[in-house]
């Protein structure tokens, strides 16, 4: 695994860029993450996002789906698609220094 | 009398049936079956409705022949799970109290999730084939169809049997064929995955064979509407497909009565151990088939590989034992890929559908992640297998965990 400065600490990402340990992010690390993923400023509504991805993976030890965001977040999937272009799932996840959403089978 | 309560009887509610009646002492215990309805459907048939392969009555039979003697049978939607209570209410007014209870309640297509899906188009020129009804509508609409486009879309994922929309349009480039109209028809596949499937190397094997059978594949679409007035579908970013003729795969989602019951996910699946295939929450309460919240497909070999665990650790259970976590998560599906042939792929929770031979004491191998005839084979004795040995808790000679024997490691 590879090795990153983010926000000035170092800590461990994937071959996709994705943070290896949760724990290890802050949310100052979110505006670095977001220029990797061609979204140049996080609005609140983008931190919205985050942040409820944040509490919800602690609270449910899994990452959250689109579904699950638009049901619990209030946030709908028209602009999820808006915050975060082509991948919301994949996007938001990483921003939010959660790993990969694990695909489908 | 202790009491056993199995909620669902298709495809793994009904082998969880026999296989524990056989089992349980009839002195000690009470087996307790409830469904909505009295038709058994066996659902891999729905695929070959479309092309006029089968019919409505080769793909139903009583769901009573498939039920032991000494079972209590009850036929009711169920309305409720009230697992803190050891309680089940029915619809009929009847409530159940359990020892146990086996959720094996299973999923369904749920086309009014989709913005305009059920408008003006559906059963038009949009058809599902996830249901008999649907297949059946499909069937009568392809007999006068003289071509144009037709987009098979996946609307968002999980989906049962996730093979069966691929076999559709390999199916389809068959019959088209066979009906002197191929080079009037153009086929889409539109999928919300990165690739034709969802692991790597049969994504990249599956994807293939869509190119060379003229299949044109659009991935990364997630559709969040139609336009049944203009005959487009819309994915949330914008991007639009037109159609001629529709074939949706919807969402599909667990039973409402696990929402009701507040058991499930936002799918209304059921966290499950994944190994052992206890409920998360609940002792005394166990999950199979379509249900879980499992990541490995909703299929019925796969619902047929949890039964022999699910079975070993229900004994287990009653006899005060630790369970074993021994279910990985198999699954074994056979692809269609039309002119009579097929594909096999084998896989579980860690590995990959990989090129080889699966072995069949008995009958021989069969080829991995190739296309033989022997395969297809395999699949069309699969009905019969169904009706008379799986649902009635048969021991097949597939073994209920993965084997790597026979299959080859591929340096990606
Ligand atoms: C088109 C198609 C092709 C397929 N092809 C294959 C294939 O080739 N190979 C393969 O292995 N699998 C295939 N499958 C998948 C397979 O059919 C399912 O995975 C399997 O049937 C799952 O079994 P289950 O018992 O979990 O659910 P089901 O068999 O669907 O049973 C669930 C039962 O619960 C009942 N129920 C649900 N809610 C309630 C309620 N509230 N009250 C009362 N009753 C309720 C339903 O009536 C139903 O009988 C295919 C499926 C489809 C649709």
């Amino acid at each position: 695994m590879a090795m990153k400065n983010l926000a000035g600490k170092t800590v461990e990402v994937n071959d996709e860029g994705f943070l290896a340990n949760p724990n290890d992010w802050t949310e100052d690390m979110a505006p670095e993450l977001a220029k990797e993923e061609g979204i140049n400023t996080l609005t609140e509504q983008h931190l919205k996002v985050i942040r409820f991805m944040r509490q919800d993976y602690k609270e449910k030890g899994q990452i959250p789906t689109i579904r699950r965001i638009k049901n619990a977040s209030g946030v709908g999937v028209q602009d999820l698609y808006a915050l975060f272009p082509e991948g919301p799932a994949k996007k938001a996840a990483k921003i939010a220094g959660l790993g990969k959403p694990v695909g489908c089978v | 009398m202790k009491k056993l309560v199995i909620l669902g009887a298709g495809t793994a509610g009904t082998i969880m049936l026999n296989k524990l009646s056989a089992a349980l002492d009839k002195k000690e215990w009470q087996i307790t079956i409830v469904d909505q309805n009295e038709t058994h459907y066996y659902q891999p048939g729905f695929l070959f409705i479309p092309f006029g392969i089968y019919t409505r009555d080769d793909v139903i039979k009583p769901r009573r022949d498939f039920f032991p003697s000494g079972t209590e049978v009850i036929i009711s939607p169920i309305e409720l799970i009230l697992p803190a209570e050891n309680k089940v209410k029915l619809a009929n007014g009847k409530v159940l109290n359990y020892d146990y209870l086996i959720i094996a309640t299973g999923t369904q297509i749920r086309p009014e999730e989709l913005d305009g899906l059920t408008g003006d188009g559906w059963r038009q020129n949009i058809f599902d084939f996830y249901t008999v009804d649907g297949a059946v509508a499909l069937s009568n609409f392809l007999k006068y169809w003289k071509g144009g486009k037709m987009v098979l879309n996946i609307v968002e994922m999980p989906i049962k049997c996730p093979v069966a929309p691929l076999e559709f349009v390999f199916l389809a480039d068959w019959w088209f064929t066979e009906q002197g109209i191929r080079d009037k028809v153009e086929i889409e596949y539109v999928t919300p995955l990165p690739g034709a499937f969802t692991k790597p190397i049969a994504s990249k094997f599956l994807g293939q064979f869509l190119e060379k059978k003229n299949i044109n594949l659009t991935t990364d679409f997630s559709t969040g509407k139609v336009d049944s007035g203009n005959n487009k579908i819309v994915s949330w970013d914008g991007k639009e497909i037109s159609y001629d003729l529709l074939v949706t795969i919807p969402t599909n989602m667990g039973s409402d009565l696990i929402a009701r019951s507040g058991m499930g996910d936002d799918l209304n699946y059921v966290p499950t151990d994944p190994k052992t295939l206890q409920s998360k929450n609940y002792e005394n309460v166990f999950v199979i088939g379509d249900a879980v919240d499992l990541p490995t497909s909703k299929a019925g070999s796969v619902a047929h590989f949890e039964a022999e665990i699910l079975f070993e650790n229900f004994l287990r259970k009653i006899e005060g034992r630790k369970l074993e976590p021994k279910f990985d998560g198999h699954a074994n599906c056979f692809i269609e890929s039309g002119f009579g042939k097929g594909i096999l792929i084998d896989f579980n929770y860690d590995v990959e559908p990989l090129p080889g031979k699966f072995p069949l004491p008995g009958i021989g191998p069969f080829s991995l992640l190739q296309e033989t005839r022997m395969n297809h084979w395999g699949k069309m004795t699969f009905r019969s297998v169904y009706w008379n040995l799986l649902l009635k808790g048969a021991e097949l000679p597939v073994e209920s965990q993965m084997n790597m024997a026979g299959k080859m490691r591929m340096q990606q």
